[in-house]
Parts: structure tokens; C-alpha cells; sequence
């Protein structure tokens, strides 16, 4: 261990190099190459770089890579270890605030570097939060638990499943609200994972993460989390809620219903939307004010219903025009219950693979239809396809969103296997995953260059 | 007996003479050496791209303050260094809590600069001109570039850090009685432009952001200020020797470094133009040599700084007579007036520290910045002038129980939530009186003068780019490279006084990178050096500063007319009149150009058999006859067609001749 940890991140032949010449990491080296001489402190390598560079922090801040091939000669002249931390300050403690808990998955939402990997390490303590964040003091009564560190990526069944329980026990304690760190790729996902199996909430849930991650001045991470905060533990809307950005310029964040929100846009602090409807409510600083006039509504009892269920034999298929059966019979045979087709127009296929849908649907595979269109609701009486496709077995989820549909499906599967219990199940609305009605402002995707589109972004910062 | 009235007015000239300060034009080396002159510099430069460093944005497109299509607002956080610390600046600008809104123009600006895309790989372009100005410099080129993101949090950047990279350390330029030795050349993403700054708010525009710029520093190896001037001068024009460089307003700035003996660096931000730099530079030094004097005078009266504090109190704007309209303004504002006591500043806040400045402008400068409040934002007990009534004052000074003799008072005015910052900077700036010199970074004006601008930041700021991977710079590669670059500036200068090319015309030559042309004159052409260099040097100046150029016109086109001229057995002083149509009518061709002018062709005998029968008339109508004035005549007649057709000097060896 004490070894490698001379030579962090170096491997191959830039680790030989430092061997040779007997520097490590951290120390303060001088060396002589073909280009010159160079002074600087040396810094772990990111693991996936190469092995034909070092790299050296020079006196005036910078980080510069050195090739081994051009070095000649090479000594450490000093040795000082960098203490990398973020100020812990303890968390006061405040006589009337709300209490609030925030868990932790391992998203960027307060974060420092690693510099070795290039990547983000979250901050998490409540001391290091309020080192990061000292406005968070004046909002709640913080108490963190890490429960994993995972990347968005990699949050699945299993880390819903925790975390469903966890928020269960929270609840039974008396906490006053509930704020979960997440990265931002599958928030949404979460989020309708955790309407399903959190039922009857009496608190606030609300997931939070951050686009830009807090290394960075602009970052919207300690906005969010001061947005997020403010939600747990004074908003009376008991409802699992995605909390962020409303425009990208720091004014607002939005609530979301889980079941209803999106990740729209790769790298925009706004890119959360409720699609077909409504965001729940807008959150500042000092409050949240309520858009929707409908919502569960804060309680003081604990009669909380944790529904911690999910099978993972059910799959989503995204159709492409020219699909052919054989990627159908591959998911049947390899033991899939469940499929969420996410199909064209009002929620279409194309002709050539009904012998395979007919082959599913004999084998008791589950089958609902969703859109590519994000937006509306799937109509599958319009056209002959559609009834033909209704007849094959495919079930339409009404305008639920396909990663909505297919975490529900999961949910489903993981409670029955009956048919009709599923479909039930899937079409019996818990919180507006499908929705009666779409309201005409559901759905607002502004074209840009059209002179009132201009004038509007031009007068109001969204 | 009444005691001697205390005058403002005689404690700065008091001050500025025991700081020994004198006017530049009265300034040696030895009054540099007395003081401990010391300066470096830090000369960003603008590269001729078609793009922007780190997305696909077209560079070099501006626009006007009001013509954007959207806003966006952000808020600056400080965030951690790498080495686990917060920087000073990051703090300070944290303090001062200010909103800053970007107008955004889809022309030339997208996602990418309001800080919603991650970067894209870097501009190669840039890189490629970067390098050869790296090489240029005769700077170590580093093995592999990494992007590294240094911390500003005044907003100019919506990231909130500039995405910038070391290319070379280790450089030197060559002047005229010394080598200066560089420290560092760095590529870097340009900033935005501030289009206003008013309390806590701050307007900045993004066109001119994320446009790729070199930034080389020196060591601080100037001793007076006409020497940084000089090393200012140099690299600007080495840069400019690539011609892959941009040119005009603001392609060019720099950042001057100044201390003084016992001083502390202070960086003077953004001078727009190199002849400011000596005022600048000169003045700065004698600041800080002021600033320790205010030190050294403080210490005799203040026997322990550590625990020395001010005192304030809030003051009813109705219980004072105001005659100023900026007091009364703030009253009806609602806001705060607040009295603070300085022990032991008395003559302190009157003392000289720039010309025409005193004390208290550091003070008023940083309530400005830090706290947010508008200048004028306060009153002191040492204006020449006094607002405050003297019943008013006694009234104060009563309520602070401040002490006539030793202490000093200021009274200013702010929205009560800016109260607490300004009172503790008014502390702040005090207490480093006793230091000396501040670290900071300042404004500079066309006066000569400086404001306060920021704290200076340190090292700390600097942190890797995570959205950014190591570009590797290959031997093969920067041999490539090292094929386009020119020669060097020393060796220009050595090639101009070789060729007896005027001094004064350097500067000129050199900044409009016309060495090139005038080389390829001289050796390619066959032209004359000192023709060649009056051609470039003069007329072309000449010419610039009076035509406006015809659409197309290049400095080639010249080399076209000097090999017309050459080749049709032209004479020096027609240059003048071609190379005056030319410039505005780049596209005619020569011939036609003879005809615009009327140039006719003579022979020499033809010319020289004029020279007998103007011998002859002046002989009978001469007023004065002498040889000198008949010689004058007879050239000043047959001047103009000599023109082109022959050397002058050849006419007037023949006149000379015939005449005797």
C-alpha cells in the first residue's frame, strides 16, 4: 500500500521513470528534458491517462504534463503532501427549525475532487455540507446517512429498494422531511420508483441533484440543496418530488412529481420537466408557492405504506423502423416477464414483428405500450394497427412515460404474475403517472426564431 | 488660545514630500534604485482564429451593449483548491454578493459559454499559433497540456473559471541593454465584457468570452518604467511577427506587476495601451512607497496593531445639517448613516498616496468594490473642503467620544444590509495599514492613476479541468511548427540599424509587422535599404494616417509595386505617389496608376537638356544671382518630371555641373 501510494495513479513506464530517479508524488521535483529544465510539485496521474507523461504542479498554480522520453535527468528537492478536505464546521443546531434527513446515493450534489481520477468526491457530513453550505443552517436541523455511492448510472432495483426502506424508518422516527443526494441521469427514475413503493407519504420526499457539480463557482448544487431543504422541511406537499432548476439562471427550482418528470437535456441546469402537465410547485429560498392546487398534503402520522418490490425481468424495447422479430424471440427466451415498448406516432410497430409479439404474448409476456413522442397520450384505436396490436396482447399505458412505465412494470412484476392483477396494477393511477386529462400548458416546447419566441426569451430569463 | 486649525490640503503636500515623491519627468534611475522599483508583466494577446478555444462559436464577432437576444443570472460560490484551501479573492468577491446577468447574442455565443455545454476539444488552430509564440519566446514547451481552471469569481467568467493552460515555462526576450526572463506562456479562453456595475448588480456581455488569447508573463526583472515599457513593447510586437494574431481594440492588453522596496506585488489590470505604462508604473511604485511611510508613522502612534479596532455609531440623518445631495439622497433612500472613528488616523486619511489622492480614496475604493456601495460613499474628517457643518462635527466626534488630536472619522452612507461589510472593510483596510502594502489587483486610468479592483488571487485558485483530457505535444509535431516561425525581434532590430533604417520608425514597423516586407524588398527586390526602410517607416505611415485603404489592400500589394517599379526602371521618389493611389485603389493595375498621377517618361538626356536653357533664363530674370539660388531654380523647375525617371541627386550633380 505505502508503496503505490508514493506513485498514485502511475503505472507502466512513467512509473519506472519515478522509480529510477526516486521522486514520488507530492514531492518537489527538478528536472532536466530535451525541452528545457522544469520545477514543480508532482501530482497523481488520472488512472486512465497514459503511461508516457508526468504531471507537475509549477509554482504558479498550473499543471503541466512532462513526456519521460524527453527527461534526462531528475531529483526531489522537497516533499509536502497536499491535506485535500473541505472545512468541516459542525452543523449548529437550531431551537424550532424542522429536522431534516438527507441521504446520500453518491451523486455530485456538494462535492470535492479527486484529482488522481479527475473525478468528483461528494461532500457529505453535515459539517462538511455546512462548510460548503453555511445557508443550510438556517433552513433545517441536518442529519445525513450515506446508503451507497453509486453514479446515477448505476442506480438500480436493488439501491430503490434501500432506499425505500430507508425512508420507511426515517418516518417512523418522527423526521420532518426527507432530502435524497442523487445524480441527475436517472433522478426521474428514482423518482417513480419511489412513488411506487413509498405510499401514503406523510412528509416531503424530494431528490435533488446538481448539472454543474459544486467543484465549480457557477455550480447550481448548493442552490438546489438549499431549494431542496426548504421543500423537506417546510413544504406541505407529501409527495415524492424532483427538486431543481426552473430556468438556467439561478432565480427558482421546480417540484416535480416523480412519475411525471424528465431529464430533457444533457448538460442544462433546467433540464428537469414535467411533461403533460404542470410542475407540482416553484421553490426559492424563502419558500415554495404551489402551481398545482391538488396535492397530498403534509400529515403528522406515520401511517406511511412501503411497497419494497421490483422483479428485473422486465425489459424496455425502443422501436426503429426496419426491427426485426429475432430481437423479440431473444428476450423472450432469455426469461423477460415484462416488455415496455416504447413505439412511434399514437404508440405503433411495424408489421414484421407481430409473429413475434404473438410468440410473447403466448408465453405470458407482460406488454404495454409507451411513446417515443414523450409527449401525449398512445391511442392504439386509431389506426388497424393499433387494434391489431391490442389484440396481439400489447396493453396502451395511456400517457404514463416510458421510464415511468417500465419501473412500474418492475414495481408490478415484483408483486404478481396474474395478468389482470398487472394490468390493474399498471393502469391504476398512484400519483398522475397516467393522467385524465392534459392541460393545453402540459406541453410548451417553444420553437427558437419565431419573433414572439424572441421577444419573450429576450424579456424573461428562462 | 485657539489651537492651529488641522489643513488637509498642507498634510498632502506635507506627505508627498516626505514620501519624496517626484513627477516621472523629473525621475532617474537613482530615484528607481531609492525607492526599489520593481515590475514584471503579464501581456495577453488575441489569436487570429476563425473559432472559439472550446466551442464552435465564430470569434472576433462583437456587438453593441443592447443588442442581445437573452439573459441568464448566476451567483458565484468560492469552491476548493486543489490543495484544500479557499482563495482570497474567491472569499472577498463571495462578500460581496452580487448578481451577475450575461446578455447573451445567439450570432456568437451558445450553450457552451453561459456554462450549459461542457466544453469541446480544444481549438487546434489555437493551439498550433499558441505553440509557435512558445517557441518564439524560446520557452520549455511542456510534454502534454493540461487544461486548468483558475477561479474568478467577479463574474467576468459564468463559469465562474477561466479554462486555461501552461504551453511553456522558462522564456526570454532579448532588449536593447538586457535580457528579461520569462516566466510562463499560457493559452487561455478570453472573458467577458463589463457593460456596467452598479451595486449589486453586474451586466456583462458574452461575445468577446471564450475567444482564445496567449497570456505570456515575465519575471519581474524591470527597473524603471520605460524599461516595461520597452518589454511590453517587444512581445507585442513578437506576437504580432506570427501575423496570426489579432490587431485593433483590445486584441492586445496587459497587466503590469509593480513593487517597491519593502512593497508587495500589485497587479495593475488591463492597460489598454503600452505608452500608459510608464506613468502607471511610476506612480504605483511611489503608492506603496507612501503606503510605507502611512506604515511606519502608524506603528509610532499605535503601540499594538493586534488589538487596535474602530469604533462606529448610526447616526439620525434629521439630527445633522447635510449639504452634500449624495447624503441627502441616501436618506430618502432609507438608508444607514453611519459614523466610524479611526484611533490614531489623524493626518493619516489626508496623507498622499497617488497624485491628487490621499488615504481615504483606498478606503472610499474598497467600500465601492467589497461592500457595494456607489462612490461618492463617505465623508471624512480630512477633506479640504469640509461637508459636515463644524457644529455637525463636534456633535460626532462627541458621539463617538473620538479624540481631536490623534483619531480620525469617517462617515458613510449604504442600504443597512451592506452595513456590517462596509464596517468591515473600512476595519480591514485600516488594520492592513499596518502592514503596508495590500496584495490586490487594480484599475487603471489614462491619468496614471489606479483604483482597487480585487484582492490579488494566489495560487490557490487553480484547479484541474475534469471535463478536459491531457493533449500530449508530440516532438514531430512542434517541429512542424517550428518551421513557420519568424525570426526574432532582437534580430529585426539588429537587421533595421544594419540597413540604416530611421530608429524612430521601429516602433511603427515593428507593430505593424512590416519587417517581412521590407526583408523581401531588400533581399528578393534589389531595393535600396534606406529607401526601403523610408518606404515602410514614413510613407506608409504617412499614407495610412491620411487615405482610407481601398477594400483588398494589402501590405503584398506593395512588394507588387516595388517590383513594378523595378522592372519598368522607376525611380525613389515616384513610390510616393504610386503607393498613395494604391493604398486607396488596391485593384488598379500599375500602368493605369502612372496614368492617374500623370507620369511621363523622359530620358535623362532629355532632362539634362533642359538644364542650359533654364541656365540661360535665369540669367535674365534673376532678382538675386548667385550660384545657390540659380541651382534651386533650375532643380525646382525640372523636378517634377525627374520624378521616377531619375535619382534627384544625379539631376543635381549634373545642374552643378552645367551651371559653373
Amino acid at each position: 500500500m505505502e508503496d503505490t501510494d508514493f506513485f498514485q495513479g502511475y503505472k507502466g513506464r512513467a512509473l519506472e521513470v519515478l522509480k529510477k530517479y526516486n521522486v514520488r508524488v507530492w514531492g518537489q521535483a527538478e528536472m532536466n528534458t530535451t525541452r528545457g529544465e522544469f520545477k514543480g510539485t508532482i501530482l497523481p496521474r488520472s488512472v486512465n491517462d497514459d503511461d508516457e507523461h508526468i504531471v507537475m504542479k509549477v509554482i504558479t498554480g498550473y499543471n503541466i504534463g512532462i513526456d519521460i522520453n524527453t527527461i534526462t535527468d531528475m531529483k526531489e528537492i522537497g516533499y509536502k503532501k497536499a491535506n485535500y478536505a473541505i472545512p468541516e464546521k459542525e452543523f449548529p443546531y437550531t431551537e424550532g427549525l424542522p429536522h431534516v434527513k438527507l441521504f446520500g446515493t453518491g451523486g455530485t450534489i456538494a462535492s470535492r475532487l479527486d484529482y488522481r481520477t479527475g473525478a468528483v468526491i461528494p461532500a457529505f457530513s453535515p459539517g462538511e455540507l455546512y462548510g460548503a453550505v453555511p445557508e443550510l443552517a438556517d433552513i433545517c436541523n441536518l442529519e445525513t446517512e450515506k446508503l451507497f455511492a453509486v453514479f446515477s448510472e448505476n442506480m438500480g432495483p436493488t439501491q430503490y429498494v434501500a432506499l425505500a426502506k430507508a425512508i420507511g424508518r426515517e418516518i417512523e422516527k418522527g423526521i420532518e422531511g426527507i432530502v435524497i443526494g442523487h445524480g441527475t441521469d436517472t433522478l426521474h427514475h428514482t423518482g417513480a420508483a419511489l412513488t411506487f413503493m413509498c405510499q401514503n407519504l406523510p412528509v416531503p420526499v424530494v431528490l435533488v441533484g446538481s448539472q454543474r457539480s459544486s467543484d465549480r463557482p457557477s455550480s447550481d448544487a448548493a442552490l438546489n440543496l438549499m431549494h431542496a431543504m426548504k421543500t423537506a422541511g417546510h413544504s406541505d406537499i407529501a409527495e415524492v418530488l424532483v427538486c431543481m432548476f426552473g430556468p438556467t439562471s439561478d432565480e427558482y427550482g421546480l417540484l416535480h412529481k416523480g412519475t411525471r418528470v424528465r431529464k430533457m437535456h444533457s448538460s442544462y441546469r433546467s433540464t428537469f420537466r414535467t411533461i403533460g402537465d404542470t410542475p407540482v410547485a416553484t421553490v426559492t429560498r424563502k419558500g415554495v408557492t404551489p402551481i398545482k392546487k391538488n396535492y397530498n398534503k403534509r400529515r403528522n402520522d406515520k401511517n406511511v405504506i412501503i411497497k419494497p418490490y421490483f422483479s428485473d425481468k422486465v425489459t424496455m424495447v425502443y422501436y426503429y423502423t426496419g426491427m426485426k422479430p429475432d430481437i423479440i424471440d431473444a428476450i423472450v427466451d432469455a426469461g423477460y416477464k415484462g416488455i415496455v415498448f416504447v413505439g412511434t406516432g399514437l404508440g405503433h410497430v411495424n408489421k414484421e414483428i407481430y409473429p413475434a409479439i404473438r410468440r410473447a404474448h403466448a408465453a405470458g409476456v407482460h406488454m404495454y405500450m409507451t411513446l417515443q413522442t414523450i409527449w401525449g397520450y398512445v391511442q392504439m384505436y386509431v389506426y388497424d394497427t393499433g387494434r391489431d396490436m391490442m389484440a396481439m396482447g400489447i396493453i396502451p399505458a395511456g400517457n404514463m412515460l416510458p421510464e415511468v412505465a417500465y419501473i412500474k412494470l418492475g414495481w408490478a412484476l415484483g408483486q404478481t404474475d396474474d395478468p389482470e392483477e398487472v394490468k390493474k396494477i399498471m393502469l391504476t393511477s398512484i400519483n398522475d403517472e397516467i393522467t385524465e386529462r392534459e392541460p393545453y400548458n402540459g406541453y410548451l416546447v417553444y420553437q427558437g426564431g419565431v419573433p414572439e419566441v424572441e421577444e419573450f426569451i429576450k424579456k424573461v430569463r428562462k | 488660545m485657539k489651537k492651529a486649525q488641522f489643513d488637509p490640503q498642507k498634510n498632502y503636500l506635507d506627505t508627498l514630500r516626505k514620501v519624496g515623491y517626484v513627477p516621472r519627468k523629473e525621475a532617474t534611475q537613482e530615484t528607481y534604485d531609492r525607492i526599489g522599483f520593481m515590475s514584471g508583466l503579464e501581456v495577453h494577446q488575441q489569436l487570429l482564429t476563425r473559432k472559439k478555444l472550446f466551442c464552435n462559436c465564430p470569434a472576433g464577432i462583437f456587438h453593441k451593449d443592447d443588442e442581445y437576444d437573452a439573459e441568464v443570472i448566476r451567483h458565484m460560490r468560492p469552491t476548493l483548491s486543489e490543495l484544500g484551501e479557499y482563495d482570497g479573492t474567491a472569499l472577498m468577491e463571495f462578500r460581496t454578493k452580487k448578481e451577475i446577468t450575461y446578455r447573451i447574442n445567439n450570432e456568437n455565443a451558445c450553450t457552451y459559454e453561459v456554462d450549459d455545454t461542457p466544453p469541446f476539444l480544444i481549438n487546434r488552430e489555437a493551439l498550433d499559433i499558441a505553440l509557435e509564440v512558445t517557441m518564439l519566446s524560446k520557452f520549455n514547451v511542456v510534454g502534454e497540456v493540461h487544461i486548468t481552471r483558475k477561479q474568478y469569481l467577479d463574474g467576468s467568467i459564468p463559469t465562474g473559471f477561466q479554462r486555461t493552460a501552461i504551453l511553456g515555462v522558462e522564456g526570454e526576450i532579448q532588449l536593447k541593454s538586457k535580457k528579461i526572463r520569462l516566466i510562463q506562456l499560457s493559452i487561455e479562453e478570453d472573458s467577458c465584457r463589463e457593460i456596467s456595475d452598479i451595486g449589486h448588480k453586474r451586466i456583462y456581455k458574452t461575445d468577446r468570452l471564450g475567444m482564445p488569447l496567449i497570456e505570456t508573463v515575465t519575471y519581474p526583472e524591470m527597473v524603471n518604467p520605460d524599461e516595461v515599457k520597452e518589454a511590453c513593447d517587444y512581445i507585442r510586437f513578437l506576437n504580432r511577427s506570427t501575423n496570426k494574431v489579432r490587431t485593433g481594440m483590445g486584441a492586445a492588453r496587459q497587466d503590469v506587476n509593480v513593487s517597491c522596496k519593502g512593497g508587495t506585488r500589485v497587479e495593475i489590470k488591463g492597460v489598454a495601451h503600452t505608452k500608459w505604462i510608464p506613468e502607471l508604473t511610476h506612480n504605483e511604485c511611489f503608492r506603496q512607497w507612501a503606503l510605507l511611510n502611512i506604515r511606519e508613522e502608524l506603528l509610532k502612534r499605535i503601540d499594538d496593531p493586534e488589538i487596535w479596532k474602530i469604533d462606529y455609531a448610526y447616526l439620525n440623518f434629521d439630527e445633522f445639517k447635510i449639504t452634500t445631495s449624495e447624503i441627502s439622497a441616501a436618506r430618502d433612500l432609507g438608508h444607514k448613516l453611519v459614523a466610524v472613528n479611526l484611533p490614531g488616523f489623524k493626518g493619516i486619511l489626508s496623507h498622499f498616496t497617488q497624485p491628487g489622492k490621499v488615504f481615504a480614496d483606498e478606503i472610499s475604493d474598497r467600500l465601492k468594490v467589497v461592500a457595494c456601495i456607489e462612490k461618492p460613499n463617505m465623508v471624512h474628517t480630512e477633506l479640504p473642503h469640509q461637508p459636515i457643518t463644524p457644529v455637525d462635527l463636534e456633535i460626532i466626534k462627541l458621539i463617538m467620544m473620538s479624540d481631536e488630536e490623534n483619531d480620525a472619522i469617517i462617515v458613510f452612507w449604504s442600504p443597512e444590509e451592506d452595513v456590517a461589510t462596509a464596517l468591515e472593510t473600512i476595519e480591514e483596510r485600516c488594520r492592513m495599514a499596518f502592514e503596508g502594502v495590500p496584495n490586490e489587483t487594480r484599475k487603471s486610468f489614462e491619468d496614471g492613476t489606479t483604483i482597487f479592483e480585487r484582492v490579488l488571487p494566489g495560487a490557490d485558485r487553480m484547479y484541474p479541468d475534469t471535463d478536459s483530457i491531457p493533449i500530449p505535444l508530440s516532438a514531430e509535431h512542434l517541429e512542424n511548427l517550428r518551421k513557420n516561425i519568424p525570426n526574432d525581434i532582437s534580430e529585426r532590430v539588429a537587421n533595421f540599424i544594419k540597413w540604416n533604417i530611421p530608429e524612430d520608425t521601429y516602433t511603427y514597423l515593428l507593430s505593424k509587422n512590416l519587417y517581412p516586407y521590407i526583408e523581401k524588398s531588400i533581399n528578393k527586390l534589389g531595393m535600396d535599404p534606406e529607401n526601403a526602410g523610408r518606404l515602410f517607416g514614413r510613407e506608409l505611415k504617412h499614407i495610412e494616417g491620411h487615405y482610407k485603404a481601398g477594400e483588398g489592400f494589402t501590405y503584398s500589394r506593395i512588394l507588387d509595386m516595388i517590383r513594378f517599379i523595378k522592372d519598368n526602371n522607376l525611380h525613389y521618389p515616384i513610390y510616393i505617389k504610386i503607393l498613395t493611389e494604391l493604398y486607396q485603389n488596391p485593384n488598379m493595375d500599375f500602368g493605369s496608376i502612372l496614368t492617374v498621377i500623370n507620369f511621363k517618361r523622359f530620358s535623362k538626356d532629355e532632362i539634362f537638356s533642359k538644364i542650359d536653357f533654364l541656365n540661360k533664363k535665369f540669367e535674365e530674370e534673376a532678382r538675386v544671382n548667385n550660384i545657390k539660388n540659380k541651382a534651386d531654380w533650375i532643380m525646382g523647375q525640372i523636378r517634377p518630371m525627374t520624378i521616377g525617371n531619375m535619382e534627384l541627386q544625379e539631376l543635381k550633380n549634373e545642374v552643378d555641373k552645367r551651371i559653373l
